[in-house]
């Protein structure tokens, strides 16, 4: 058996997708079905005075309406937050608001009706009396004395503020600075648009009192911890989770929404199963929104490029409330990552994470380090301008080299592994950085606006150990579950935790598992996704699947191989010592005598039998194992973008993308290769276009596909791929998060090449047409 | 995505469409559905009834310069014989998916600010067949487009053929536009049809839109290009005079502001009269 790790097996999950025979939680028809709609507020701050709902329940079909008030009475608790820092004001946050509304969107009261259109008619028929308040949309705006307060209670609507690094050693760091660049940079708001909107449908089995629910969530254990213990009350053992194929999350289905709360609620109370599916207009209103940060920052360089201190301050918009691990995001995966690829003694950062009549903002793919990419990746260009440097060769200055990992930052994280100069210069190569140089300089002279853009940028991912991640914040631990359930004819069901929305694990968990036990790929089949199924799980984000989901895996099949061990030694009558498992073919033979070797298939069925097994074995073949990391992995990435502008309109042509990742050893080459060409784009989407925008009302501007831009196809050349390899040390496999780097190295490197055009210093994001246009009258 | 209810009904021809809007007053056509569908589903707007024209045959054929109201952008995109403008902008309208689906009738009589086609066709001088079963009329461009939204159609009639005529040689036509970047809509879109006779420009038709409530027409652009011989440096002087011409309030939003679609309008008049004398002369 040829290993399977580290080729492009094809997706074994695609036949069915490509056929649209996947099973999403909208797809769902259970018999006398019911569907939900829940009325939403139209304004970002005012008190509900009155709901009268009387028109809508005389309406055929109308089951009932329900409101805050019905739900807290009902016994729900508040929406919990996962992530706590210190002196963090939480505000309460419930699955309907009883009494206030915060931001348009809102929830306030939930319909349940026979069909789904009767539903939507009877949300026009109930009646709610608002007094609308004053707004408040900007994060630093919010933190300034007289803004109107989002909480009464929260003073300056500070929810939290968070310090990271040596503030002296950034001090003295300035002070001995050559130049010192300050600048003001704004990383605008994103609306994640996975291409499943959001969805939930609840069934109440009440003879049995059990609760099951089919949510789209990239985390279906840790939800159903929240429902059983915050928010539904329904024991853990009565109520089972689902997240059937979920299409897409980029972070935004990990959180714990308020619908999971409402039709669960409902379905009890009413005894029947509804379900909500979530419109692409209540998407843009409710889904948490990504980033929204205002910075000011200062970089300090000697004359000769060394970057000698970073200071840091920002706002942090946190929306209307704190989301599921909303302050997980702009403290330490943010402020953590400010060191990026350089050794840089005098780095600070202090963060005021402020309320605002907002969608609360979370995770959105990359997650507070696309925004510390973007911070470290423009700072350094503004430098080498002013210092009149190669921006290249100011970062392969500052480059932590390769001889100082594992490295410690000065900014709390331990990077495992990397060669920064071996990956700059493979993407130089790839590039023909030269040449590409030449062209543009020729260009240049022609009065054509060519601009070159860098990006070197790391990433954190599958973060742990538990204890260091709940010491600082956490309220789960940062482990993963994998069971390995081995049939007495040798085929294998794997059950993870880790819970696949376009990653494609059942592809890549099952070659994991074929390598480690040495059968095909084809035996092996992977569930997800299922609390009723699986054994226990965290789930997926932060790039965090390979890593500790994979080695969970790693594990479970180690447990397995030695009890198969076992057994053939104990049939083969040697000494257990003596018999080896031979991970190539699945066999265990007596060293040296392979041609009596026992296969997969004869263990199997023995522990099926169980007529030869060693004294004291239980009889079956079911392994499980849990991994808690041990420390992080740092993936990194080298990019270079060319772009051209026209000078006539501001449009932005891209004219080359060359990413070269190092994602350490990779699984299935084909799958990581969709992993960063998606998030290279994903990236250039807040580059050039995305960008959720808020009037003064707080009504959000860009709430539809008719005014949120996205990227398409045609944004993007071929992109030009290569990897470098530095194996992770911390997990067997040798893995690096892959999910996210594109994103994060994609967005700078596309505004500096922008910028490099235009031979300016800084244009805050998305640099539209107009924008950039603006900047050169 | 729920519209409101409301009744739906098939027209076979013409006539009997004439019919089933005389019988339901507030009663909208459907041909392609790519304005009023997702507008009801939105519930931005309501409808008693819907009179579906989308199969009618005699509205889904090109003959000539007749193009029916209900032949697709991708019909015309594909369709030999018709203005390059046309096709061009056909061409470029939304995605392959609105392409296949929207019609050329149902988005000219829907009459977006930023829809490609009135542009064109205003450019083109295309004239609009317009039934009201037993009795029919023609209207020019020019009136047809009539402000936001709004077309010289009445109560109870409806679009059938728009009528352009044939490029002969020595006239060329362009479009060209600065797409919204999310919807693709033009912020600003211009067209220009020009013909010349001997090596001059005897005749000029410039057009835009995204810009005003409705496809607007730019005569001092159209008359600065008259006895030129469509050279670079006359394109270029003739285009500065939209930016002028232009009424004082245009439209802007947070993709453009007015004044930076006011710029525009002069680079895209200038590529669209570019490319149409560069056909003109071929």
């Amino acid at each position: 058996m040829a290993k399977t790790v580290g080729t492009s097996v094809k997706r074994v999950e695609d036949p069915r997708f490509l056929r649209g025979q996947g099973t999403y939680t909208a797809n769902l028809q259970l018999p006398g079905m019911t569907h939900l709609a829940v009325k939403r507020s139209p304004h970002a701050h005012a008190i509900i005075k009155r709901i009268d709902a009387t028109r809508a329940l005389a309406l055929p079909g109308v089951l009932g309406v329900f409101t805050g008030k019905d739900l807290i009475e009902g016994g729900c608790g508040p929406l919990p937050v996962g992530w706590s820092v210190p002196n963090q004001k939480t505000p309460e946050r419930h699955a309907l608001m009883p009494d206030r509304v915060r931001h348009v969107g809102d929830g306030v009261a939930a319909v349940v009706a026979e069909s789904s259109y009767i539903a939507r008619d009877a949300l026009d028929l109930i009646d709610v009396e608002y007094e609308t308040l004053p707004v408040v949309t900007d994060a630093r705006k919010a933190a300034a004395p007289g803004a109107p307060l989002v909480h009464q209670a929260i003073a300056n609507n500070i929810s939290y503020e968070w310090e990271l690094g040596d503030k002296q050693a950034c001090a003295d760091g300035l002070a001995e600075a050559h130049i010192v660049v300050e600048q003001e940079l704004i990383n605008s708001r994103l609306v994640p648009n996975a291409i499943e909107p959001r969805a939930c449908v609840a069934q109440w089995n009440a003879p049995d009192d059990q609760m099951t629910i089919w949510t789209t969530s990239q985390n279906p254990h840790p939800i159903r911890v929240l429902l059983s213990a915050f928010t539904l009350k329904i024991p853990e053992h009565k109520l089972r989770v689902i997240a059937p194929d979920v299409g897409g999350g980029f972070g935004s289905k990990i959180f714990h929404y308020p619908e999971e709360v409402i039709v669960p609620w409902v379905s009890r109370k009413i005894n029947r199963p509804v379900k909500w599916v979530s419109t692409r207009s209540e998407a843009f209103i409710t889904d948490s929104h990504g980033r929204d940060h205002v910075t000011v920052a200062k970089m300090g360089f000697k004359r000769d490029g060394t970057i000698t201190a970073l200071q840091v301050t920002t706002w942090a918009n946190q929306g209307a409330y704190l989301s599921t691990f909303a302050s997980l995001i702009p403290t330490i995966l943010y402020l953590g990552c400010i060191s990026g690829m350089y050794k840089v003694k005098g780095i600070f950062g202090h963060v005021f994470a402020t309320f605002t009549n907002t969608v609360p903002v979370d995770a959105v793919r990359g997650a507070g380090r696309p925004e510390a990419a973007y911070l470290v990746e423009r700072m350094i260009d503004i430098g080498a301008r002013r210092l009149k440097k190669d921006p290249w060769e100011v970062r392969h200055k500052n480059f932590i080299p390769a001889s100082e990992f594992p490295y410690q930052t000065p900014v709390a994280f331990n990077y495992d592994s990397g060669d920064y100069h071996a990956i700059c210069d493979k993407v130089a190569t790839l590039a023909d950085l030269k040449g590409m140089r030449e062209r543009q300089a020729e260009a240049r002279k022609a009065g054509r606006l060519v601009g070159i853009g860098f990006s070197t940028a790391i990433e954190i991912s599958g973060y742990g150990p538990s204890k260091v991640v709940t010491s600082i914040g956490s309220a789960l631990g940062m482990w993963e579950s994998a069971a390995l359930r081995v049939y007495p004819t040798g085929k294998v069901t794997l059950f993870t935790g880790s819970h696949s929305h376009g990653q494609g694990h059942e592809t890549t968990f099952a070659q994991i598992a074929a390598d480690e036990l040495g059968i095909a790929v084809s035996d092996i089949e992977v569930v997800h996704g299922d609390t009723g199924r699986v054994q226990q799980g965290v789930g997926t984000f932060g790039s965090r699947s390979g890593t500790v989901g994979g080695t969970a895996v790693v594990k479970a099949a180690a447990k397995v191989r030695e009890k198969m061990r076992r057994i053939a030694a104990h049939q083969l009558e040697a000494a257990e010592e003596d018999v080896v498992f031979d991970q190539s073919n699945g066999t265990a033979y007596v060293k040296g005598s392979p041609d009596k070797a026992k296969t997969f298939f004869d263990m199997a069925f023995s522990t099926f039998t169980a007529n030869h097994l060693p004294a004291g074995m239980e009889p079956g073949l079911e392994e499980q194992a849990f991994f808690d990391p041990t420390g992080l992995t740092a993936p990194n990435s080298a990019h270079i973008a060319q772009v051209e502008v026209d000078p006539a309109t501001g449009e932005v042509q891209i004219q080359r993308y060359v990413a070269v990742d190092d994602v350490g050893n990779v699984i299935n080459p084909m799958i990581v290769e969709g992993q960063l060409l998606g998030g290279i784009v994903h990236g250039v989407g807040q580059a050039l276009l995305e960008c959720a925008r808020y009037d003064s009302n707080g009504q959000l501007l860009s709430g539809s596909m008719m005014d949120y831009a996205m990227p398409r196809s045609n944004l993007m050349p071929m992109i030009e791929t290569g990897r470098t390899v530095t194996p992770a040390p911390s997990n067997p496999l040798g893995v690096k998060g892959a999910g996210e780097m594109g994103t994060i190295a994609s967005t700078p490197a596309i505004c500096n090449a922008v910028m490099d055009a235009l031979q300016i210093d800084h244009l805050d994001m998305p640099l539209t047409a107009e924008r950039i246009w603006q900047a050169m009258q | 995505m729920y519209p409101s209810s409301f009744e739906y009904y098939r027209a076979e021809s013409v006539r009997e469409a004439a019919k089933l809007l005389k019988q339901h007053p507030g009663a909208k056509l459907l041909a392609g559905g790519h304005s009023i569908i997702p507008l009801l589903k939105l519930r931005q707007t309501e409808v008693s009834a819907l009179i579906d024209i989308g199969r009618i045959a005699d509205l889904r054929a090109i003959n000539g310069g007749m193009i029916g109201a209900c032949c697709t952008y991708a019909q015309v995109a594909a369709a030999g014989g018709l203005p390059a403008a046309l096709t061009e902008a056909a061409s470029h309208v939304g995605d392959p998916a609105v392409r296949a689906r929207g019609t050329i009738g149902g988005g000219v009589a829907h009459a977006d600010p930023a829809s490609d086609l009135p542009t064109v066709l205003l450019a083109l001088n295309a004239k609009f067949h317009i039934s009201k079963g037993r009795t029919a009329r023609v209207v020019p461009a020019i009136k047809f487009f009539t402000g936001l939204y709004e077309t010289a159609l009445k109560e109870g009639e409806l679009l059938v053929a728009i009528e352009v005529d044939a490029e002969a040689r020595g006239t060329g036509s362009a479009y060209a536009k600065l797409e919204n970047p999310a919807s693709r809509y033009a912020m600003v879109g211009a067209a220009a049809s020009v013909t010349i006779v001997n090596g001059v420009c005897t005749d000029a038709s410039v057009a835009v839109g995204g810009l005003t409530t409705h496809a607007w027409r730019s005569k001092r652009v159209a008359g600065a290009l008259l006895e030129t011989t469509l050279d670079a440096d006359s394109i270029s002087k003739a285009s500065k005079r939209i930016v002028k011409e232009l009424p004082d309030d245009l439209l802007g939003d947070m993709h453009a502001s007015a004044d930076y679609r006011r710029a525009m309008s002069q680079v895209f008049v200038e590529r669209a009269v570019t490319a149409a004398a560069a056909r003109a002369k071929k």
